[in-house]
């Protein structure tokens, strides 16, 4: 296959990026779109053209590292799939494809296409957590949980944190994934010590990262790669506005 | 109260602010609908012309006129403030963007300014007409033994400073209505063809705003539930953007093709 890339190039977060065009020959149908970027590095080094900077780390579509907004999608053409899972079949010989890093003023470009993400990071810091009781541990059955629960609880915790949801929002809003955080641990009786406050610091520490506000257009549910459904955000919702009314912290 | 005025100005409880005033000013337009839904009477305006006296003048209805007003104007600037710190959140959009959400849920902010424009004209229309301005008045007599009703335009130099003048002849066998015309000046209205156009064009807007609108209200305020969440979406879309519109745009295709 061949392909022509427009990718977008930006020296660091200072410095005013432009898309730049590279054609790339001989490509498998069976690589992965990393891979692709793989060996269209290699070839820039040798001549002597920086490399394109981008994240990946697992690259079996778990750890939420891979970042890509290909064509005008986060992840690419494929539902359910982070771009390290997406292989160059999904696209056709001579096919032009545009990528670009994530944008949100959350998410400042730091090269290329690498985005800093801290902001998630600040945001679980603030709550997404649980307290734990040192010792050994408790009969597994100590804690009955249903299976619905169980199972509502799980499809949260997939949230692997990519930010594909602020990609995809037209706000550049968190609410999908800090829903997400808040959900898994709201569902189950572990998160119970801490389920107000949660909520709330959750929240407002989504707000100070500067993230807009959710408008239910559901780009982000339709765009996530672990297909995390917008009951959460409902959820959210309900978790915030009730522990704002029942929190005794004036 | 440093608590609530937190948590209405974090995201969420912005948001819940317009699902508040947004759910509250559907029900206005249910309201609104059922009381015009008279100007259909052939009755010469008389069951209108009166409603109008009675909408204006009973305390409790200009109360919640007045929320109304303020609610309509906090909604519209509070959804103006809200998309600007929206845009704020991405100052640099992408070269390419293929969107998987609905054209309406995208475009509440244009369609509600749409509707703020139309709300201008269609106040100075007929609201600010009929409290502000000399009107016609119409006189209206009522058999009281059989019912009939007839309707005579009253001198065009002619006012009252009551809304409603009352009178029962008991020997005669009549009761007489004076009261502001505002059915002819709605008639009038709509004998203008771009004025009907432009009235039909913002009920669309009315309804691509409420298909997103009326269903995003409830998931804001966390009220979404497998048994209940599809029938509040068919609600919106069935009732609150199809049905409601309609009627309003009806009324001035009525006057303009059948008056």
């Amino acid at each position: 296959m061949n392909i022509t890339l427009k990718v977008w190039r930006q020296k660091n977060q200072n410095a005013k990026g432009a898309l730049e065009t590279y054609k790339v020959s001989d490509v498998s149908p069976d690589m992965s779109f990393l891979e692709m970027f793989d060996v269209l590095n290699e070839r820039l080094v040798t001549e002597d053209i920086e490399p394109i900077a981008f994240d990946h780390d697992c690259r079996e579509g778990i750890c939420g590292t891979c970042s890509m907004y290909i064509n005008g999608r986060p992840h690419g053409p494929l539902e359910g799939v982070t771009t390290c899972q997406l292989h160059m079949r999904s696209f056709k010989d001579g096919d032009t494809i545009v990528v670009e890093p994530w944008r949100a003023s959350a998410f400042p470009v730091i090269k290329d296409l690498v985005v800093d993400r801290t902001a998630f990071d600040r945001i679980i810091a603030s709550g997404g957590f649980v307290s734990v009781n040192t010792g050994n541990a408790q009969d597994a059955n100590n804690l009955p949980i249903g299976k619905d629960q169980a199972d509502k609880a799980f499809a949260a915790a997939a949230c692997i944190g990519c930010g594909a949801c602020v990609a995809a929002c037209k706000n550049a809003s968190a609410m999908l994934f800090v829903s997400a955080k808040v959900s898994q641990l709201a569902l189950l009786p572990q998160g119970e010590p801490e389920r107000e406050k949660r909520a709330l610091n959750m929240v407002a520490q989504m707000d100070a990262e500067g993230f807009g506000a959710c408008t239910n257009t559901g780009a982000c549910a339709a765009e996530c790669p672990k297909e995390i459904s917008l009951d959460n955000i409902a959820r959210l919702n309900r978790e915030f506005l009730s522990a704002s009314v029942a929190n005794p912290e004036v | 109260m440093g608590w609530l005025t937190k948590t209405l100005t974090s995201s969420i409880g912005k948001k819940v602010l317009m699902a508040l005033t947004g759910l509250f000013l559907c029900t206005f337009l249910v309201v609104h609908l059922i009381g015009n839904l008279q100007l259909f009477k052939s009755d010469g305006g008389y069951a209108f012309n009166t409603y109008a006296v009675f909408m204006t003048t009973f305390p409790v209805i200009k109360v919640v006129s007045y929320v109304n007003y303020a609610l309509i104007l906090f909604h519209a600037f509070w959804g103006i403030y809200i998309t600007y710190k929206n845009r704020q959140a991405r100052p640099v959009g992408y070269a390419v963007n293929k969107n998987s959400s609905s054209i309406f849920s995208r475009s509440m902010a244009i369609l509600g300014l749409i509707l703020l424009v139309y709300l201008v004209v269609h106040m100075s229309d007929f609201w600010y007409r009929y409290h502000y301005e000399h009107l016609p008045y119409v006189k209206y007599t009522e058999n009281l033994t059989t019912g009939d009703i007839t309707t005579t335009a009253m001198d065009e130099g002619y006012t009252q400073v009551v809304k409603k003048f009352e009178i029962s002849d008991v020997a005669a066998g009549t009761k007489t209505i004076i009261v502001k015309d505002l059915y002819k000046v709605v008639g009038y209205a709509f004998q203008n063809i771009l004025l009907v156009l432009f009235y039909v064009l913002a009920m669309f807007a009315v309804s691509f705003h409420l298909i997103h609108g009326f269903q995003s209200a409830f998931q804001t305020l966390g009220l979404n539930h497998p048994k209940y969440s599809p029938l509040i979406k068919n609600l919106g879309i069935w009732i609150f953007a199809i049905l409601i519109p309609i009627g309003y745009a009806a009324m001035p295709l009525y006057f303009y093709f059948l008056k």
